[in-house]
């Protein structure tokens, strides 16, 4: 279900690394836990971010949920796709429904993320 | 937390729970969008057995019930129900309800949830005088509705009711799936349907049978988070987002429902006064005019200055766009009004458009 190779946030944000560059979505939990997706907000590419910092916004029907950025760095691409197909994160969340793609300022922030065995055992723990 | 009859039938069919005043309900089966999509175009059943039943008896039933409400319940028999409202002295909602006739001593009052025990005390406080008794049965009853276009052909094999007899508001009891229940044609999602109440210990029952009839027509169960999507493309009111013990019946646009000829209610002299006096505000519908979703409590802004806020706001899952209800001062009420919407800091324009934003095509 989780990939392998991602790194993930207790906000329930999946990075996936390639070179220097970060590709960021939600993950199939956090997908689910927010229902039918309508309306995503995306950053403008240039745009700085911290770590932890808002980078956009996402709206199901029922509920408005901050997409927090699990690194620090410069936005370089948002998935325009989301515009006109925002349920793309309920459908495929890990892949096509990605949400942006930064270029990583500090690549030894990944520390503070989790491996995908870190991430399942968490999950566990909030489903107790 | 409270648990309804129903709460294992939920669980088979891989419900998400939410707590809802102190009620666990299911929010969503299968997902919003699809539930909602369901019942405009098959049919949806929802349990709603948290709502309130109160039960008001004895001999001068009908004079407290005409008391305690705006509208004529002199107007109702056993078979047919109303809609009508607990006012204030001030002609604000203490709550919104239904109300049967059940026999010449007796009505049910069907209220909200969020509010059963605040009106149960509310209506005792006001007995006074009064030759009747209050019960608060909403432990006892479940309630199912079974909403949307297909909802007459899904019922009929499984009652005797004759439910082609039965208009907007009918009421009828007899046995469905072999389970004693009132039927009323009524709802909370603008579409055609039943509202099914039962004190049996087997509501299951009847639950199982309208899922495994309706299969063939396409019926979902449908969650709490699709009922608030559904009324609210209807206009259908939800207490303490649209209205409330500061609104009045008349600025919440429901001047159809005060009966005042029928004599003195709480709160008649407030509304009549208001009626002669005109409105200062009164709700509208309005639709956002760029991207986002205006959501409760959201600013509301006339030319810089806030006015108010989003009473109840929501993406609309049949017209795919922003939609909600709002009091704005009574000069900026026409339709085609545009104003703004405060969304996380952002002025976002909105338009007063006509309600109810959905309405089904009669066929009936």
């Amino acid at each position: 279900m989780y990939p392998n190779d991602f790194y993930y946030s207790k906000d329930h944000e999946w990075v996936k690394i390639d070179g220097d560059n970060a590709t960021v979505g939600i993950t199939d939990f956090a997908q689910k836990q927010l229902g039918d997706v309508v309306y995503v907000e995306l950053p403008q590419p240039g745009a700085q971010l911290e770590f932890h910092q808002s980078l956009g916004v996402i709206e199901s029907v029922k509920a408005v949920s901050d997409i927090y950025s699990p690194v620090s760095g410069e936005v370089i691409e948002t998935n325009e796709g989301l515009n006109d197909s925002p349920e793309l994160v309920n459908e495929d969340p890990h892949e096509k429904g990605w949400v942006v793609r930064i270029k990583v300022k500090d690549k030894a922030e990944l520390e503070k993320l989790m491996s995908v065995s870190e991430y399942e055992k968490y999950l566990e723990g909030l489903e107790e | 937390m409270k648990k309804t009859r129903l709460y294992s039938a939920h669980k088979k069919e891989g419900a998400k729970f939410v707590e809802f005043f102190g009620w666990e309900m299911p929010i969503e089966y299968s997902g919003i969008i699809q539930e909602h999509m369901a019942v405009r175009r098959k049919a949806g059943l929802f349990d709603v057995s948290h709502m309130g039943e109160i039960v008001i008896s004895g001999n001068q039933a009908l004079d407290f019930v005409q008391y305690l409400t705006p509208n004529d319940a002199g107007r109702l028999d056993a078979n047919k129900a109303q809609y009508s409202a607990l006012t204030t002295p001030q002609g604000t909602f203490v709550d919104d309800l239904l109300v049967y006739y059940m026999d010449e001593n007796t009505y049910l009052l069907v209220v909200n949830a969020a509010n059963t025990d605040k009106d149960f005390r509310w209506i005792v406080d006001h007995q006074k005088g009064f030759d009747v008794d209050v019960l608060n049965q909403s432990d006892d009853y479940t309630q199912m509705a079974l909403q949307g276009p297909k909802s007459p052909e899904i019922l009929k094999p499984l009652t005797e009711i004759e439910l082609e007899k039965m208009s907007s508001f009918g009421v009828e009891r007899g046995a469905v799936a072999g389970v004693e229940a009132l039927v009323s044609r009524t709802g909370y999602t603008g579409e055609d349907g039943f509202e099914i109440y039962t004190l049996a210990q087997n509501p299951e029952k009847i639950w199982d049978a309208i899922l495994e009839e309706g299969n063939k027509y396409g019926i979902q169960p449908v969650g709490l988070g699709a009922r608030d999507t559904l009324r609210l493309e209807a206009r259908l009111m939800l207490y303490g987002n649209d209205i409330d013990d500061s609104t009045t019946v008349l600025e919440a646009g429901m001047r159809w429902l005060i009966k005042f000829k029928k004599g003195d209610f709480l709160g008649r002299e407030s509304l009549l006064k208001q009626k002669e006096e005109g409105l200062g505000r009164k709700i509208v519908g309005f639709e956002l005019l760029e991207k986002g979703i205006a959501r409760p409590h959201y600013p509301v802004f006339i030319a810089n200055e806030k006015i108010s806020e989003v009473r109840s706001g929501s993406f609309s899952p049949f017209f795919q766009k922003s939609i909600g209800l709002a009091y704005l001062p009574l000069e900026y009420t026409e339709i085609g009004t545009e104003f703004a919407i405060d969304i996380r800091g952002k002025r976002i324009k909105a338009k007063v458009v006509p309600t109810p934003f959905y309405k089904r095509e009669e066929k009936r």
